[in-house]
């Protein structure tokens, strides 16, 4: 039903895009803030004819759709920061093993318990590994409700196309909010097929094998090279971001997620000014856009990067700058959401005053 | 001469890694001999644990996987309820399924997943070299429990089977032992019906094996199997503690 606009939660309306983007099987367990979101599966996907398991917790959940993954059925399983961090012995089996997987994180407030408000702590466990092991999952992080519904199916055609986990990596704020949506069209799961390295049961071919194991030091290092071969062609087909305002821009905002759209309204407002600044939103902040910030580097003053955490991105913006331009950055941490005002001050601060 | 006993075919011809007078082989042998007995190999997707067995892969030839440690009952239940024509089966040590991987034991076994456990009890962790697991017995000398295992520190051994016979998820529920040709015909007859809880969808279904360990008990074959007999079997009783109707 293209065209069709709704008014929705965003932790329901990934529910919804997830399953119109095929997921055929859920697997979960409840933790604020994106408990509406297991418990839209749990309704729909019955309806659907689909299948939603609760698991006992966050280690058996990712093991679930670990097994899931590896007969070649889409899969996707929700968390939020704490649940995050249990599942990521899962997280660095699957890298190993080459299956397709979904996994969404609304982050919270962390570290620890911390608290069910929208933050963006996360960015190291998700785009550095967090699991034991040299192997990365592919990151995607939304900046609104519309986008994170749209992203949904590029997760799942990501992790077939690469065998590999895909992240969405939200926050409390895009969960909780509602806005205007507009799903694509309904992928057909019937026509998804079996792919031929699932384990299934093997018929009459030659078994199949789905493992992380490799005893032999030069067979496992031969695994992760290949890995890091994967890695590196992802880095170079998938790479990416949105400018804003960047055409004749003298200054580069940047951030990811919830941040880079308050600093839409930072860049109108210092545009109001007279001010020429623009923003930089990685959409994969694995792999990283870093080619994006070198070539700027060359056109702006000064990078300016906010996000709600403690300068996580940071690192990555600097690599990718190298050292050409400053790269300044201002945060909040514990959940706290940053004001397009606010973060209009800070910036003027460095401009030498408001 | 009439051939009258022979390898299972699903057996490749890698030869095993286990230590002699380990009974991990003849758990093997079971295992494959009813795969084919009850025409399943085409359709068994076999999830092996972290441990000694870890390699089970290489000798008995099916769709397999290798779960983290503890999570094979999680694992299985993807793979079972992603794709229910699979005949699902776990074969997990005493450490990975009743010390870190109880939960997604008695979980799996609640919810009555049609996955079938094949569960190794030989009382202690043997990859790693023999330290203490929730199924050492009291008094036992491990590496972790060198002055022998004391109720008062490390508590007590847990009886899996009896324990998940309480519950309404699993259909069928033994303990057997490898120690001797009896038993070990009555642990094929016992998986035989495990095997047929899931077939005809009863729900969960586990065999405990107890099972010898001759390197860390620092015995002979025949010494361990000794032991399990004098020792193991009166705190592992054998039997069946959970039949649903339709298994039997």
């Amino acid at each position: 039903m293209m065209g069709e606009r709704l008014l929705m939660k965003g932790s329901e309306a990934l529910a919804e895009a997830a399953i119109r983007a095929g997921a055929q099987i859920f697997f979960g367990y409840p933790i604020t803030p994106q408990n509406e979101t297991p418990e839209y599966f749990s309704r729909r996907m019955p309806e659907l004819g689909r299948k939603y398991v609760q698991a006992e917790s966050e280690v058996a959940s990712i093991n679930m759709v670990y097994g899931a993954a590896a007969t070649g059925t889409r899969v996707i399983t929700t968390s939020s920061s704490p649940g995050i961090s249990l599942m990521q012995e899962g997280f660095s089996y699957i890298g190993n093993s080459n299956v397709p997987c979904v996994v969404v994180n609304v982050m919270r407030g962390g570290p620890g318990l911390g608290n069910i408000a929208p933050a963006q702590g996360d960015y190291f466990q998700a785009t550095k590994g967090g699991g034991h092991g040299d192997y990365h999952s592919i990151v995607l992080a939304p900046h609104t409700v519309q986008e994170q519904c749209d992203l949904m199916y590029d997760a799942f055609e990501l992790a077939e196309k690469y065998r590999i986990m895909v992240v969405v990596l939200s926050d409390g704020l895009l969960g909780q909010m509602m806005e205007p949506v507009e799903f694509k069209d309904w992928v057909d799961v019937s026509k998804l097929k079996t792919p031929d390295w699932a384990i299934v049961g093997k018929g009459d071919r030659p078994r199949n094998l789905i493992s992380s194991f490799e005893l032999d030091p030069e067979g496992l290092e031969k695994m992760n090279l290949a890995l890091q071969e994967k890695y590196k062609k992802i880095a170079e087909n998938e790479t990416r971001y949105e400018l804003y305002m960047m055409d004749d821009a003298e200054y580069a905002l940047t951030g990811f997620g919830t941040v880079a759209r308050i600093m839409k309204t930072t860049v109108k407002m210092l545009r109001e000014k007279g001010i020429k600044a623009g923003l930089i939103r990685p959409i994969t902040v694995w792999p990283f856009p870093y080619k994006v910030y070198e070539d700027f580097a060359d056109k702006v003053k000064f990078f300016f990067d906010v996000e709600m955490n403690e300068g996580q991105m940071l690192e990555d913006v600097k690599l990718g700058v190298n050292g050409k331009k400053p790269v300044l950055y201002y945060g909040r941490l514990g959940g706290v959401v940053p004001t397009a005002e606010e973060i209009y001050k800070q910036f003027r601060l460095h401009l030498g005053g408001c | 001469m009439k051939l009258i006993y022979k390898a299972p075919e699903t057996f490749t011809k890698k030869p095993t890694t286990y230590c002699p007078g380990c009974t991990h082989g003849i758990a093997h042998r079971l295992i494959a001999e009813l795969l084919e007995e009850m025409d399943l190999v085409k359709k068994a997707v076999i999830v092996w644990p972290v441990g000694c067995s870890v390699f089970g892969y290489d000798f008995i030839d099916t769709d397999a996987t290798v779960a983290a440690h503890g999570r094979a009952c999680a694992m299985a239940t993807g793979i079972k309820r992603a794709h229910p024509e699979s005949f699902v089966i776990t074969y997990q040590g005493d450490g990975d399924l009743a010390s870190i991987g109880m939960a997604e034991t008695v979980h799996a076994a609640a919810r009555g997943e049609l996955i079938t456990t094949i569960f190794i009890n030989n009382g202690n962790f043997g990859m790693t070299g023999g330290q203490m697991a929730p199924t050492t017995l009291i008094g036992q000398v491990t590496t972790t429990s060198p002055y022998g295992r004391k109720p008062e520190v490390n508590g007590f051994p847990i009886h899996v089977a009896e324990m998940l016979a309480t519950l309404d998820g699993p259909a069928y529920i033994a303990r057997a032992s490898l120690d001797s040709p009896q038993h070990i015909n009555q642990a094929k007859n016992f998986i035989r019906k495990a095997f047929k809880a899931q077939l005809l969808g009863l729900g969960y279904s586990l065999v405990e094996l107890v099972s010898t360990c001759p390197t860390n008990w620092k015995m002979t074959p025949v010494e361990a199997l000794e032991r399990v007999r004098k020792e193991v079997l009166p705190v592992f009783p054998i039997g069946e503690f959970r039949v649903v109707k339709g298994v039997e």
